[in-house]
């Protein structure tokens, strides 16, 4: 096969050059050039707008040990973390092997319906559900009275107890539909010769689903676990930034919405970014942690 | 045995059901909520407003300056497509076709720039951005590059480079280089054999990385948040400002209304491409 790049090679650099440099410039720019600075300025105080600079070496790092409320809000990242990714997961998997086994009437409707969230912004989110959750007018509190179940009702977003709870309700409902529709379609091209086969020996839908189908998804369920740790880290911060403001009283705080307090609220913007950098290596961390735990022998069929 | 599994068929059925009232329910109340008027509110969230009460709408649109957010989400969102095609296009063409020294260590840099999401490193955009505006004050003196709608796009276009390029190189390698050789055989240029022979081919690669970009510039907030902190603002910046103003003055029509003008379009747009949206999630499109 003769590569193009056989074809002559004069003036082949040239073409390669102005086929790359604009977009090599700015990935250079706006991503490389940011990254490595979250790195160097974590090392640094500074107030951002002053030309005062102080190198501190690792002091931002070591005040952050002691700061109860970076304590608190890495505390409440991982408990977020932790219980959305069990629950969406678990529940996506379920529903998806629901829909692709059972041949559902109204399939593509309940999947239009459940990807809807996916489509949503997470301004628009945090705003339905601030209006599910409006301790006076809204739609739960509202509903529990009518139906005479005062004793339920409950402040979600201004208890300390709860808030945290009901950011991950919200967190649960966008990410659901999302990778509900992507284990549906890694479970479609799954043969329908061996569900048939482990029938004929008296299988049960349950023991299908963990004897054929999980072991078989396995692979797109291990990448999708390492991309939903970033994402998660990602939406929770976005939907406290939208919706509690990280209140009340750092209860729902995040670990990216504490660095954006920390930058651009209290102009600590080297502060800041220690706390940045941590988040890269938890979040690194967290992904390899995950992509290990779930090594198996890849299974074909 | 039939018994069990019809009980367990309808039980799935409502267990579906369910998740999809969960989902359908508080989208729908807000639609109707959008229509009530000021005094409707208060009482049981479940009565249907009185009459179409519009007035919300012209508020929102006029006075809460939604309609002119709605433009300058458009400009944002059409202009970072247009940056992000006109540079990945041509970059991910040559990564998946042309030997060239340091291709492996592109391809490197940007499969590690999968993993940097703009949240990370917005502070830096944004003190990198007030840093030049600072030095070239003398030639802009209100500032150049904060507030500025095409530098907003730029960044856009600059954080999905990655994904973008990754999916369509991919694309590009699955297509036979036959039609390359028959195009050059025939005298085109290298600039015609990728415009005219490649690209019209990959529109299905196409396609998908325009939908998955578009919600993601569409449906922003943090970047916009950041990088327009003056008049001009986002939609999605807009309603965050409206929830912040109509919760404080216990006015909800409002925002209602509101969140209808910002939900109202992606359903439209999420109705009539779903089916390709889901077949480009299937190809790879996956994007946390």
């Amino acid at each position: 096969m003769a590569r193009p790049a056989e074809r002559g090679r004069r003036g082949n650099g040239l073409f390669v050059l102005a086929c790359l440099l604009p977009a090599l410039v700015l990935f250079v720019v706006f991503m490389i050039v940011p990254t490595v600075n979250v790195f160097r300025m974590s090392f640094y105080t500074w107030s951002g707008f002053s030309p005062d600079m102080r190198f501190v070496g690792l002091e931002n790092f070591t005040r952050l040990l002691d700061d109860e409320q970076f304590v608190r809000a890495f505390q409440n990242t991982v408990a977020l973390l932790v219980v959305v990714t069990v629950v969406t997961m678990g529940m996506a998997l379920f529903l998806a092997a629901i829909m692709t086994r059972q041949k559902l009437r109204g399939r593509s409707l309940y999947r239009f319906i459940l990807y809807v969230p996916s489509v949503l912004s997470v301004v628009v989110i945090a705003a339905v559900f601030s209006a599910l959750y409006d301790q006076e007018n809204g739609l739960i509190n509202g509903t529990l009275q009518a139906l005479s179940l005062d004793g339920l009702r409950q402040i979600w977003l201004g208890d300390q107890q709860l808030v945290l709870w009901s950011v991950a309700i919200a967190m649960v409902w966008q990410s659901l539909g999302y990778y509900m529709v992507l284990y549906m379609s890694g479970m479609s091209s799954i043969p329908e010769s061996l569900y048939e086969a482990s029938a004929l020996d008296g299988a049960s839908a349950g023991r299908q689903f963990f004897a054929i189908t999980l072991p078989l998804i396995w692979q797109n369920l291990r990448t999708t676990l390492t991309f939903f740790v970033m994402s998660a880290v990602n939406l929770s911060f976005v939907l406290v930034r939208a919706m509690t403001g990280g209140g009340p009283d750092g209860s729902s705080e995040v670990l990216l919405s504490y660095m954006y307090k920390q930058a651009y609220t209290n102009s600590s913007y080297g502060y800041g970014m220690a706390i940045g950098v941590v988040i890269f290596a938890f979040s690194f961390l967290v992904s390899l942690l995950v992509s290990r735990a779930t090594r198996r022998e890849p299974l074909q069929f | 045995m039939t018994k069990t599994l019809r009980a367990g068929r309808a039980l799935t059925y409502v267990l579906v059901t369910a998740i999809a009232l969960a989902i359908a329910v508080p989208v729908g109340w807000v639609l109707l909520a959008s229509m009530k008027q000021k005094g409707e509110f208060y009482g049981s969230p479940w009565t249907l407003p009185e009459g179409l009460h519009l007035q919300n709408y012209v508020d929102a649109f006029v006075t809460a300056r939604m309609g002119q957010y709605f433009f300058t989400s458009v400009l944002v969102t059409v202009l970072g497509l247009v940056f992000v095609i006109a540079v990945s296009v041509p970059a991910a063409y040559v990564i998946a076709r042309y030997e060239f020294r340091g291709r492996g260590l592109v391809e490197v840099a940007l499969l590690a720039g999968l993993f940097v999401n703009v949240n990370y490193i917005v502070v830096p955009i944004f003190l990198m951005l007030v840093g030049w505006d600072r030095a070239l004050v003398d030639v802009f003196p209100g500032g150049f590059f904060i507030d500025n709608p095409g530098v907003l796009s730029l960044v856009y276009a600059a954080t999905s480079i990655p994904f973008t390029i990754y999916l369509l190189a991919a694309y590009f390698r699955s297509i036979p280089a036959d039609y390359e050789e028959a195009a050059a055989l025939d005298g085109a240029s290298r600039f015609q054999v990728m415009t005219r022979v490649m690209l019209p081919m990959a529109r299905p690669a196409l396609t998908t990385v325009i939908l998955f970009n578009f919600l993601a510039y569409w449906n922003d907030f943090i970047i916009a948040l950041t990088l327009l902190p003056g008049e001009g603002k986002t939609l999605q910046v807009g309603l965050l400002n409206l929830m912040t103003a109509q919760k404080a003055a216990a006015d909800y029509g409002r925002l209602y209304a509101g969140m209808v003008i910002v939900i109202v379009p992606v359903l439209i747009f999420y109705a009539f491409i779903q089916r390709r949206l889901i077949e480009g999630m299937a190809s790879g499109g996956v994007k946390g």
